[in-house]
């Protein structure tokens, strides 16, 4: 008996694998397309159809709050991202390469802790020492310093944890050939770690990326006044109920974002191979 | 840039004393101290105003210096009245019943998909978890506002729920109110955190499914077990530390998730994160909220620390 026999077993077995994926698939994908599908709906009512129209993407053009909280936004993901990876890229330095320090426990805890807190208990506790720093310091005025500060906590444990997975899997006698052959630790990194890591910084970057676009709840408490992100504006429309105009823009985002991840993810699969069949070159030579 | 240009630009950064008594330290000590100030030290700020006196949209001071004296006023009203009032305590326990259920399903549903994933074709395998990350990468808020749509009078899940008479089971249950009316209930509610944290289930036991060694089942198979043995010996516990984590992904952040009760939520589904946020917002009452956020926070305390050792265990099988 084959191990993939023995795994899935007779055709009923492996026609009900298949049956549950698809299922979870349309699970996971049905809000998306309906989201898709009625922003072209030319009547107000949010699913009643009434007929095929490009009204609300025209109206979105037009739609001032929206385009300046998707201006603000972007600057902030921006930032965050880049921050994100600067800091992520030194914290999963720290967490592999370094063993032993003082308060490895507190760091990891730390690191991993802003993946499952809940996003009020950072929005909340983080905004009331940047209030009491004010109050002492006299800065920094709540809007998009403080909103970046917010997204860059988060990003950060995102950006480790993808950086850390790809450090891990690191080839270490690559750095160390490098050093035999007289590089310094910090030749060996940008020469040869970071051309080595660069692919999971990309992913690291478009994550927190889009992370950072979609953040409600840090933004909430973060922002002040006339810093308003565009995920807010969104979700105040949204509280009050369903509207085409948000479907349009839902399939805007929706479709950047997917051709992005789905363009950045070919690209670091094809560099990837590119590059174990260079290694396997050299190998070989 | 060339590369000899970076290399010799790195070349003398490092030939600089400063760099090379304290890089290693420069590397832990940036990152350090950034979740030293912003992640660690805001939630003693927070204990701190939970047990300050309240004023609207700010705080007394706890220490106070009057006619030479240093006077200490805590203030524990705030906690008194959380565990003396009836509202609190039943949203607390009503957030643990939702996250917990939320949980429940996800294993449920995430486990199997999980397993038959890791267990497919290689050459669909990329693919496949391409689609599972997907719409962790697309707008959570607009997927779940997208709920709203499906669940609203004639739409479509709604429609589809009430052409299979699931709606009287519904009922039955007791999770929706009304025939034929899902959105507002505690089941729109737990079908969208379920719908969200999905995926946090399914990658860390895909992950785990799918580094397992398959040898393990056929010795097995050998020794006489049935394939439903093997998987309940030998699959099943290899996969705890992906269970583990995998739930601590889903339950943490479901017990003070706002949004997604916000949004499909009704009057009846009060969560936690929600009384947080008004306290905050609406009523301006930081001690409150603070007090509020403590005590969640000596909720999660313990599943965060058996998170923090299941995510330590996984990375360190990897290395």
């Amino acid at each position: 008996m084959s191990v993939r026999n023995l795994l899935l077993g007779s055709g009923a077995t492996r026609a009900f694998a298949r049956g549950w994926l698809v299922a979870g698939f349309v699970f996971l994908y049905l809000p998306i397309v309906a989201l898709v599908i009625y922003s072209f709906n030319a009547s107000l009512m949010p699913v009643v159809w009434g007929g095929f129209s490009l009204r609300w993407y025209g109206e979105l053009a037009h739609d001032q709050e929206l385009l300046q909280g998707l201006w603000l936004s972007l600057r902030i993901a921006f930032y965050s991202a880049s921050g994100s990876v600067v800091l992520g890229t030194l914290a999963a330095f720290t967490l592999v390469k370094y063993r032993r320090f003082l308060g490895r426990t507190i760091f990891t805890g730390m690191v991993n802790a802003p993946l499952v807190m809940p996003e009020v208990i950072i929005g909340l506790s983080l905004l009331l020492m940047l209030v009491m720093m004010q109050r002492w310091l006299g800065f920094p005025e709540r809007g998009l310093l403080t909103i970046w500060m917010g997204h860059l906590l988060l990003g950060l444990s995102y950006a480790t944890v993808v950086v850390q997975a790809r450090l891990q899997d690191l080839n270490p006698e690559l750095e160390e050939a490098a050093t035999d052959l007289g590089a310094r630790p910090i030749q060996v990194f940008v020469l040869v770690t970071l051309p080595l890591i660069l692919n999971s910084l990309v992913s690291a970057f478009l994550l927190t990326f889009t992370l950072s676009l979609d953040d409600v709840v840090l933004s909430a408490f973060l922002s002040g006044p006339g810093a308003t992100t565009m995920p807010l504006v969104i979700f105040s429309r949204a509280r009050l109920g369903m509207r085409p105009d948000i479907n349009a823009a839902a399939t805007i985002i929706i479709g950047v974002v997917s051709v992005g991840v789905v363009a950045g993810s070919l690209f670091i699969f094809r560099a990837e191979r590119r590059r174990a069949a260079e290694m396997a070159a050299a190998q070989r030579a | 840039m060339s590369r000899p240009l970076v290399a010799s630009f790195f070349d003398r950064m490092h030939a600089h004393p400063f760099f090379r008594k304290h890089s290693r330290k420069a590397v832990i000590f940036v990152p350090y101290v950034w979740l030293l100030v912003f992640f660690l030290l805001p939630f003693f700020i927070i204990l701190k105003i939970s047990v300050s006196e309240m004023e609207v949209a700010t705080f007394l001071p706890l220490l106070k210096y009057r006619d030479g004296i240093v006077s200490l006023a805590l203030n524990v009203s705030h906690y008194l009245f959380i565990f003396e009032d009836e509202l609190y305590s039943a949203t607390y326990l009503a957030s643990l019943k939702y996250a917990a259920v939320t949980t429940f399903w996800c294993l449920f549903i995430g486990y199997p998909f999980a397993y038959f994933m890791a267990r497919a074709k290689a050459t669909i395998q990329p693919a496949l978890l391409m689609l599972v990350m997907l719409p962790f990468w697309t707008s959570f808020l607009l997927r779940v506002y997208a709920w709203k749509g499906l669940l609203m009078e004639s739409g479509w899940v709604s429609e589809l729920l009430i052409a299979v008479h699931a709606d009287d089971l519904l009922l039955h249950l007791g999770l929706i109110t009304a025939p034929g009316k899902f959105m507002y209930t505690p089941f729109s509610l737990v079908l969208g955190m379920v719908y969200t944290y999905l995926p946090f289930m399914v990658l860390p036991l895909y992950a785990t499914l799918s580094k397992m060694d398959l040898r393990l089942l056929e010795a097995a198979a050998d020794l006489g077990a049935t394939p439903w043995v093997g998987f309940w010996k030998i699959t099943v516990p290899l996969s705890k530390a992906g269970i583990i984590a995998g739930s601590m992904l889903v339950f943490i952040p479901c017990i003070g998730e706002y949004v997604i009760p916000e949004l499909l939520g009704g009057p009846s589904t009060m969560m936690i994160g929600r009384v947080l946020w008004d306290e905050f917002f609406s009523n301006n009452d930081w001690p409150m909220a603070s007090s509020v956020a403590v005590v969640v926070i000596l909720l999660i305390i313990v599943p965060l620390a058996l998170f923090n050792k299941y995510q330590a265990e996984a990375t360190e099988a990897r290395a």
